[in-house]
């Protein structure tokens, strides 16, 4: 692949993005927008907590769930992102038949859609994160930060959670009146699958087995471990930090080959069935 | 000579108005069977995923309960905001707002329409859910108070869908922050409105100021009446809270009428209401 075409498709897609996420109002209304959604998210689980357990905020399972909960917003940001860009630029801006026969790269420019809800999403995060320390004492200090294994999960993390999006971009690029709802049922799928907010020991076996197989809970597992040491829950606290990594960037290469051919396959078949310049109107 | 045509007016004329904009909502939304799937999975996900979280605290099953009927009026509260808040909206961006509001009827029966529509899709969704979440966590219902329960959800339901009346006359004065407002008014009104915990546990004040939202008291009132823990954990007697959505009833219900007629006077008056803005 060519580097400058690729650079110029990932930073103009970016700067599209950026645009079109926060360019409907002003300044302080888009970070009021882009940060009480998340904030929401992470409260109502916090509430949640406090009732069934009487306020108990010390314990490491309150990490875990309050973690667990602020970090899956970049799961909705950026693979949603990604698979959103096609609908949106197939079915509301008519665009995407330009951009397709554009000399640009087709998946890098669907990512790079996806960077404007990543700059979003990790604001939400940090503030999500902030309220955490200042309002419930979660134990994070910069100090006791294992800053080694919390960048290698985050810098393989976001390129998974992309490759997640733009697998999914590809099969909605096949559908019609099911695309508006795809992103939102799979990242629902996931959030139940993935032991974001309770532990995978609690799902049934087969649920379990495919919780293990996901890369998005070793992710999440690791950054938890990265930020305030070992977690409440015993799922995976025989395994050690370096062997999650592992396991994690294992799984995030086996995703990157079946994503890349099934994309190839899917806009294959929609060039041949000229789905990418359809206009469904749902 | 060819006979002339009867032609309805009055309160024929609104009926039949209703029944039109009433009957696309109900064939469209039932016809397209992935849709159905959809509406009902997406919140059976996270009422599973909300389920399990109290399951790993050791919460007590009422909370569970809790959480299910949540789920449910969660359904209401998604095609509100979705299917009557965002509608003109997008019958503008689409371009038949200009052929309702030149169509000889009242647009308080375009409106009225697709409220009775999408209550009656809504509530085949709340069913669907109620069903999926007492299978699924064996969570028992009490139907004691069946009378007051009706009544309280043709009180919810009619002050929830007059607040849906008044926000879609009122989102058509913005241009593209409509799809982004209804979209914020999810996870902080599931918040604030106790969706998947006892309201109370808010505090009573900011209970209260929730409960200018319809589904505060109306979920409050419909878990104290159906769950067999529920009163324990209302935040206050249920004829309260039904004399509480009596008046949400009244008061947004007038101001939807009244703001529909400004909106109306807008667009004769400057014939810009129905351009597309974004």
């Amino acid at each position: 692949m060519n580097a400058g075409r690729a650079w110029r498709s990932l930073r103009a897609a970016a700067w599209l993005g950026w645009q079109i996420e926060s360019n409907w109002t002003d300044p302080f209304l888009f970070t009021v927008y882009s940060v009480a959604k998340p904030v929401a998210a992470a409260a109502i689980l916090v509430v949640m907590y406090a009732v069934a357990t009487r306020g108990d905020f010390s314990s490491p399972t309150f990490a875990y769930i309050y973690l667990g909960s602020a970090l899956y917003v970049y799961v909705g940001a950026v693979m949603t992102g990604v698979a959103f860009a096609v609908i949106d630029d197939r079915e509301r801006y008519r665009m995407l038949r330009y951009v397709y026969v554009a000399p640009i790269d087709f998946r890098l420019y669907l990512i790079g859609r996806a960077v404007g809800r990543f700059a979003a999403a990790t604001a939400s995060v940090l503030i999500t994160l902030a309220a955490g320390i200042v309002f419930f004492h979660l134990d994070i200090h910069p100090g006791a930060i294992d800053w080694p294994v919390l960048v290698l999960a985050m810098a393989i993390g976001m390129p998974m959670l992309a490759l997640l999006g733009l697998g999914l971009g590809g099969v909605v690029m096949q559908f019609a009146q099911q695309s508006w709802s795809v992103g939102d049922a799979v990242a629902g799928t996931l959030f139940l699958i993935s032991g974001a907010v309770f532990p995978l020991d609690i799902l049934p076996a087969p649920l379990r087995a495919c919780g293990f197989v996901l890369p998005i809970t070793y992710w999440l597992e690791l950054v938890r471990r990265a930020l305030v040491g070992r977690t409440g829950f015993q799922t995976f606290a025989t395994v050690g930090s370096g062997k999650l990594l592992v396991i994690f960037s294992g799984l995030t290469c086996l995703l990157a080959v079946a994503v890349v051919a099934s994309f190839r396959w899917c806009e294959q078949r929609a060039r041949e069935r000229g789905l990418l310049d359809r206009t469904t109107n749902y | 000579m060819l006979p002339r045509l009867s032609k309805a007016t009055g309160w024929q004329l609104f009926v039949r108005a209703t029944l039109a904009r009433m009957y696309p909502r109900v064939i469209g939304a039932n016809r397209e069977r992935t849709w159905v799937f959809f509406e009902v999975l997406l919140p059976c996900l996270s009422l599973t995923a909300y389920v399990l979280v109290y399951r790993s605290l050791h919460a007590p099953p009422a909370l569970v309960s809790f959480v299910v009927v949540g789920g449910a009026m969660g359904a209401f509260w998604a095609n509100v905001m979705w299917a009557m808040a965002n509608q003109l909206y997008w019958e503008k961006e689409t371009g038949n707002l200009a052929l309702y509001i030149i169509a000889p009827m009242s647009m308080m029966a375009v409106l009225l329409g697709m409220a009775l529509g999408g209550m009656f899709n809504a509530a085949t969704r709340a069913l669907a859910i109620v069903v999926v979440g007492a299978l699924l966590f064996d969570v028992r219902f009490s139907t004691a108070h069946l009378p007051m329960l009706v009544l309280t959800c043709v009180l919810t339901m009619t002050a929830l869908y007059g607040m849906g009346m008044l926000f879609a006359s009122l989102f058509l004065l913005f241009g593209r922050e409509t799809w982004h407002l209804v979209n914020l008014a999810q996870e902080p009104v599931h918040l604030c409105a106790g969706m998947y915990f006892p309201v109370k546990s808010l505090g009573v004040w900011v209970a209260a100021a929730a409960s200018v939202i319809p589904l505060t008291l109306g979920l409050d009132a419909i878990r104290q009446l159906t769950i067999a823990d529920g009163p324990t954990l209302g935040l206050m007697a249920v004829p309260w809270e039904l004399l509480g959505l009596g008046f949400l009833v009244a008061i947004f219900l007038s101001s939807a009428r009244f703001m529909l007629r400004h909106m109306e006077r807008l667009a004769i008056a400057e014939g810009r209401l129905t351009q597309s803005r974004s």
